[in-house]
Order: structure tokens, then sequence, then C-alpha cells
């Protein structure tokens, strides 16, 4: 068996048991990267040295396992370009909080993954380094913004992964690629020496083989920072704990099925089984219906985050891109692309005298709504799922030309993430024609990362849709 | 009636945002920009009489002791190692305000 095909839980088992040598794993690994990265363009750097870092670090919780990071965590001595031709050549001074602490607790970087440029997409097609390809069918697009990061998973060229997520950007590629993707609560990881993107939103996490892969690496990222003032002074625990198969008692609340867009097409057949899965497993389950307005016991549409994500995010990238000047570092403005162009002048305008009312305020107060709606729900509920996607990756190209691609494409992802709410993707069903996958979306209140790992964990425990559940 | 965005408009928010873009390009922004506009006007039908503002972090005005960090302090050459442009230990800006004729 090809050693970067382990999960993190067994590479760490395997290393410090000795049954493996970092050397032989990094071997593997850096095969799997030299033998795909051409074809999938997943990596933008590699470190050809990490399995000398691996080594010293046996004796950590991680062991010196190799982890993929995606290219907007600033990493001293490798470069940093967040997929932009504005940063290219970027050398980072210090190093983000993420990846500081993965590092201390033994995980090593081996690459730095593509996403779209600045992560402002849901495609990885934005990328001024070109696309990355879904492994699971190189026809089809990975998704995004970690798209390469997911790929690295997929493509068992890491054996786990760190992304960031916006409104989607760790679960919706998590969803394409078949892995799975954990977003934290709004506050719970250190935005800290991640490149700015929407920074009322902005989460970093994990997007791993297995749930409690995800968990494993949770543990050692999260937890108050002082570098970034609205990380949470919630103490973390040991998610892992969470890995327990039951969900006995728990309240599993079912959304969206009867969206327009959703009723009747695979991502509604796989959460309705999912649903009725959770139920015979002791869970009491019901489902959630859509409402126009908000309403106690009622998910409002999520036709409307399209626009709330829409203005808050543009506002908040025009401020957060405005540093980038090619003074201090980088190229000048001239360099960024299409689409950073078009959300930074968009943030610009509705930020701008006589529109910030009319559009900046009122999208906050509808973002409120969500929040509302939120709160209440999870007065009834411990988890309530969703489709992570409409449906299956779609080809490449098919973010072309389309301004509003991402904000389509995350529609479902985007009043959790407008919430600040924490949420995990897991593989829910895979098309055996086209090897693409469906993911379940699994939501939890604020600060509940215990409860969506639990359900998580469940589920994957009970399903075969884990391609890498034959290792246990 | 959704909101129209003329070139005009685009030309005036490039400026703002400093963003360098052809007359051709401005075109496509525009047409791009006022479809984007139509889907945030979707918005305006919402009732948001009970709705506030604030951050679900709850967070209010989080302040730290205002002390040096030396462990997080760059280098003079730290700071420079980046930068396109330096002189004498310098970053070289552009000039921004325009000199009289004399």
């Amino acid at each position: 068996m090809k050693l970067n095909t382990l999960t993190l839980k067994d590479t760490v088992k395997k290393l410090k048991s000795k049954e493996i040598s970092h050397a032989e794993l990094y071997a593997d690994v850096l095969g799997a990267i030299k033998e795909k990265n051409e074809a999938l363009n997943v990596y933008l750097a590699i470190d050809e040295k990490a399995v000398e870092k691996g080594v010293k670090k046996l004796d950590t919780p991680l062991a010196g396992a190799p982890i993929a990071v995606k290219d907007n965590f600033l990493t001293v001595g490798l470069e940093t370009t967040a997929s932009s031709n504005v940063l290219r050549g970027f050398k980072p001074p210090y190093e983000s909080t993420v990846t500081d602490r993965m590092k201390k607790a033994g995980g090593v970087i081996v690459g730095k993954t593509n996403l779209d440029a600045w992560a402002h997409g849901s495609s990885t097609e934005t990328s001024d380094f070109g696309p990355t390809k879904n492994p699971r069918n190189p026809d089809h697009l990975p998704g995004g913004s970690s798209g390469g990061s997911a790929a690295a998973v997929a493509a068992d060229m890491c054996v786990a992964a760190i992304g960031s997520e916006t409104a989607g950007s760790i679960r919706q590629p998590s969803a394409w690629c078949g892995t799975v993707g954990l977003k934290p609560t709004y506050g719970r990881v250190s935005r800290a020496g991640v490149v700015s993107m929407a920074s009322s939103t902005d989460s970093p996490g994990p997007i791993t083989k297995t749930v409690e892969d995800a968990a494993m690496l949770f543990n050692h990222i999260g937890g108050k920072d002082r570098y970034d003032a609205t990380s949470s002074e919630k103490p973390m625990e040991d998610f892992t704990k969470y890995c327990t198969g039951s969900v006995k008692g728990m309240r599993v609340g079912v959304c969206y099925i009867d969206h327009e867009k959703i009723r009747g097409t695979d991502a509604a057949k796989a959460v309705e089984t999912a649903g009725k899965l959770f139920e015979s497993l002791g869970a009491r389950v019901d489902a959630v219906p859509l409402s126009d307005q908000l309403t106690p016991g009622k998910i409002l549409n999520p036709d409307y985050a399209i626009g709330v994500y829409t203005v808050v995010q543009r506002a908040e990238v025009s401020s957060n891109l405005a540093r980038y000047d090619g003074i201090r570092y980088g190229q000048d403005r001239s360099q960024f692309g299409e689409e950073a162009k078009r959300r930074i002048m968009l943030g610009t305008y509705t930020l701008s005298k006589g529109y910030a009312d009319k559009y900046y305020i009122h999208a906050e107060k509808v973002r409120n709504l969500y929040i509302q709606n939120f709160r209440e729900l999870y007065t009834h509920f411990d988890v309530l799922i969703f489709p992570s996607s409409p449906g299956y990756a779609l080809k490449l190209g098919a973010s072309k030309d389309n301004p509003m691609f991402g904000e389509l494409e995350d529609m479902l992802l985007e009043p959790s993430s407008i919430a600040g709410l924490c949420g995990i993707n897991v593989p829910g069903y895979r098309d055996p024609n086209t090897n693409l996958y469906i993911g379940l979306d699994i939501v939890g209140n604020q600060w509940q990362e215990g409860k969506v790992i639990q359900a998580a964990y469940t589920f994957e425990k009970h399903t075969k849709w884990n391609s890498w559940s034959h290792h246990e | 009636m959704a909101t129209k965005i003329t070139t005009n408009v685009v030309t005036h928010m490039a400026a703002l945002a400093h963003i360098p873009v052809t007359p051709s390009e401005e075109e496509t922004l525009a047409q791009g920009f006022t479809k984007t506009i139509a889907v945030v006007e979707t918005l305006n039908s919402v009732d948001v009489s009970n709705a506030k503002t604030d951050h679900m972090t709850g967070l209010v005005n989080v302040t730290r002791e205002d002390e040096v960090d030396e462990s997080r302090m760059f280098s003079q050459e730290q700071a420079l190692a980046n930068a396109p442009r330096t002189h004498n230990g310098f970053f070289v800006v552009d000039q921004v305000i325009a000199q009289e004729d004399t």
C-alpha cells in the first residue's frame, strides 16, 4: 500500500509505532505529487526538504505528518501568492498563526496549494496560475476557493490539508472532491497571517480524508490568538472525543430539500437519505420548512443570502485589497485579475457616499435576519443538515463570463457562513458513472463543533461514501 | 426598476479604487455590475424593520495593551525585503501630490 493514501490518524499511529518511516512516507507523498501535479495543477510550491523537518517531529502529536496548505496562509520560507500575480514572488516575513500552530503540533507543510485568486471564487478556475482539476474526474472543476487543498486530499498528494472559508470555500470544494471539510465557527480559528478577504466571515479550517482527521487537525489550530482581535476566548477541547459513533437523542433538522432549485435532485435525495439514516440511529429528525419571511420553526430562504454575501464580501474586499499598492511588496494594481477588479470596484461602489445605506447597511440587516433565524432554530435542533452544493462538480470552464458563479454555487452555504456558524462537509453520495460526489453539510450553532463532528463521524461510519474508509 | 450601472459610474469606481481599466473593459464591467446589482436589489423587498447590524460575535471594542512586542518586530532588512523599489533603506513611492509649475 502506498503510504500517501493513509489517513492522518493512521499516519501518526504508524510513524509513532515505527511501522513506517518518514523517509518512506515522504517518498510516497512527493512521488504522488510528482506523478499528478502537472496534470491536476494542485500545488504552486513544494518543499522538497519537508522530510528532514518531519523526521525531527516524531515525538509531537502530529508526528511530522505532511500537510498541504492553501496558498493564502503566510509561510516563512515558502512563497505565498494567494494565486494572484500581484503577490508573485512574495516571501512572507512572518508566519500565519494557523501554520505556526500546526507546525508546533508536529505538522510539516509539504507544499502550498492553488486557489481562486485571493480566494475570490468557487471553482479554482480564477487562479492566475491556471485551474486545478478535480482528481475524481479531471474534466470537472474541484470547486473553490480551497480547490487545491481539497484536490490534494482527494488525490492523496498529502495526508491532510488546511483551507479557509469565507462562504463555502472549505465545504464546497470538499463536496465536489469527495473529502471532509470542517468550517469552524467564526472566531474559533485565527485569521492572523491569512491573506484577508472578507474579515467578518473568514474562517480557516481542515480539509481531510476522514471526520476524525478533521477533528485531530482542528484541535491544534484553533483557540484564542492575541494577533486576531476577533478570535474567541472559548477554550478548545479534544474534539476527537466526539467521534463516538452515536447520534441517539440528537435533534436533527433537514433543510432546503423543498427549495425549487434542490427539490428532486440527487443533492435533495442524499440529504433525505441522511435524515432517514440519522432517524434509524436514534436521532429525532424533523423537516424544517422553507420560508420567505422570518418565521419561527422555519428556515429562511437562502436566495437572499446571495445578495447579502455579494454586498458584504465585496465591501470588505475593497477595503482589504486596498493595501496592495506594490510599494512594500508585490506588484502594482494593474496586475489584479478580472474577478478581483470586479469585486474591488463593486465593493467601492456599495460603500460610497449615497449608496452605503441603500446597499451595505441594508444587506447587514438582512444578514441579521439569518442570524436571528438560526438562533431560534437551534433552540429546537442540535444540528441542521443541508446539501453542500446544488449538484455535482461542474465542468472546467463553467465559471467563465459569469460574475455571479461563486454566489450561485455557494448559495446553500452562504446563510451559515454569514451567520458565523460551524459546519462540516462529508461525502454523501457518489455517482458511479462519473465518479463525482454529492456533499452533506452538517451545521451547528456557534461553538458547537463537537455536535457537528459527532453527527458527521456517525454518518461516515454508517455509509460507504468515504473513499478512505476501507483503511479502517 | 433595477439600477443601471453606466460606464461613467465605472470610470468613477475605477478611479476611487485605483484600478486601471481600459475603455473596452468599462462597457463589459458596466454590464456585469448592472446584473450583479439587480441580484442585490432583490433584497429591497425584505422587511428589515426588526433587524440590527451588530456582528454575531457580540464582541465590542477589543483592545490590547499598547506595548512594543520585540519578538514580532521586523528588522529594516526584513521590512524592505519584498519591496520592488528601495533607496538608502527607504521604500520608494510615486509622487501623489502634484507639484506647482515653477
